[in-house]
């Protein structure tokens, strides 16, 4: 997560000290991804050093106030400008590894895995709703970054019902795949030999 | 909200159902036992075939359970005479269905003051709660229109408003968001929870977990049986402890 875009596109809006830079992200972001100040004068820090942000002195209150630079500006405008790049390989999903090994493990009841997964997912997003149904109209910004953990836990409960029906189908060439594994692992096992 | 000690007012004990005898027999629920307390929305998930939709027919009086009991406000459905089970049906049930089943021949306030008239109200009164039970849902305006000149979702809230009109306590909903786009489906799920939080007793079959999450337990069926449940709400608030 971009804690760096985050605090130069708050300084683009105005010149902020480090307490203000943590207090705005959080309350911009529904307090979703709490920062703590270390981090945020690292991350000024090297801002300042890659000449993107530049430090304004005090205000005789003891608060060191920074501004953001041309340069900065440029970062700002290029960051939102651009998409999100998704990452390759992406980031290792570790419900999705759990269930491509519990399908070809002996002795695995998938079932149980999906259920209870469900079941968890289902307790998160009970509580986003509930969340939800108590912001106001006015919260925009949080109620889009609870819509986001909403529609993520969503899409994951319908990969969990997806993957029971394909189970459902696909039971008994399951099974084959698994007695077909010790060729799979042979060929594998000679891949990482040639490798090394 | 519900209390300590509430009496539930759905309650379904040990209820199988079979279609269909011998090798051919269907069991469409196989011993399920469900109990939703005044103020309480329970949703009920599962893949098709999986009875959510028996187990609705069965709470509203609509179908018979083969053996096992529902009680609707301590009334023993099984029991009942044809007469005091449509009785029942319209003083204590109300339906939302996904097909809206909204009668096209008749305005919005004529729809949804017909089960007051079926129960005996006179015209007058049952227009009169007709009116309040369409501004609770802000379509006091469009009282006098037909269906066809309706939005779908203007439609679907029609449609709940004749489910909640009169002192019903269980409210009934399957996939009540049928087809509309998620602003409106969320509109109309609010107004579940809202008739919930009023004291109502709700069941909500969804296959969309979104729409699940407003309901304060979750119960998961399959092949006729529920095999998990979230808990209720308490169990489920610590996840974004402070957050707002």
């Amino acid at each position: 997560m971009s804690v760096r875009h985050g605090l130069l596109a708050l300084l683009a809006e105005q010149p902020r000290y480090g307490y203000q830079l943590r207090a705005e992200f959080e309350s911009r972001t529904g307090a979703t991804w709490p920062l703590n100040v270390g981090q945020v004068y690292t991350t000024l820090a090297r801002l300042e050093r890659d000449g993107l942000v530049t430090p304004q002195g005090g205000d005789g209150e003891g608060h060191a106030y920074y501004a953001i630079t041309d340069v900065g500006r440029a970062e700002v405008a290029r960051w939102f400008a651009e998409p999100v790049a998704r990452s390759a390989p992406p980031p290792r999903d570790e419900l999705a590894i759990k269930l491509a090994l519990a399908i070809t493990a002996p002795g695995v009841d998938v079932l149980r895995i999906t259920q209870a997964q469900r079941t968890h997912t289902l307790r998160a997003l009970q509580d986003y709703t509930r969340l939800k149904a108590r912001a106001t109209d006015r919260d925009v910004a949080w109620l889009l970054v609870l819509d986001s953990l909403i529609f993520q836990a969503e899409a994951e409960i319908r990969w969990l019902d997806h993957c029971e029906s394909r189970l459902a189908r696909a039971g008994a060439a399951v099974h084959e795949a698994v007695s077909s594994q010790p060729e799979r692992h042979a060929i594998a096992q000679q891949a990482r030999g040639a490798g090394s | 909200m519900t209390g300590p000690g509430a009496q539930p007012i759905l309650r379904m004990v040990d209820i199988h159902r079979t279609h269909g005898r011998g090798e051919a027999a269907v069991h469409a629920l196989r011993g399920v036992s469900l109990h939703v307390l005044p103020g309480e929305l329970v949703a009920v998930m599962g893949p098709s075939g999986s009875g959510k939709s028996t187990l609705l027919t069965i709470a509203g009086g609509l179908d018979t359970a083969t053996s096992g009991e529902a009680f609707v406000e301590g009334v023993p459905l099984g029991s009942l005479s044809g007469r005091d089970l449509a009785r029942v049906r319209r003083r204590s049930v109300g339906y939302v269905f996904q097909d809206l089943n909204l009668i096209p021949a008749l305005t919005a306030a004529e729809n949804v003051a017909l089960p007051r008239e079926l129960d005996g109200a006179s015209a007058r009164q049952a227009r009169r709660e007709a009116i309040d039970a369409l501004a609770e849902l802000d379509l006091g305006d469009l009282a006098d229109r037909f269906p066809d000149d309706m939005s779908g979702g203007q439609q679907q809230r029609a449609a709940i408003a004749r489910a909640l009109i009169g002192p019903r306590r269980l409210v009934l909903a399957d996939e009540p968001t049928g087809a509309l786009d998620s602003e409106t489906g969320e509109a109309v799920l609010r107004l579940l929870r809202a008739r919930c939080d009023a004291g109502a007793a709700g069941v909500l079959v969804t296959h969309e977990a979104r729409h699940a999450a407003w309901a304060d337990r979750v119960v998961f069926l399959r092949d006729g049986l529920i095999v998990d449940d979230t808990g209720g709400q308490a169990e489920a608030e610590s996840l974004l402890e402070g957050m707002r």
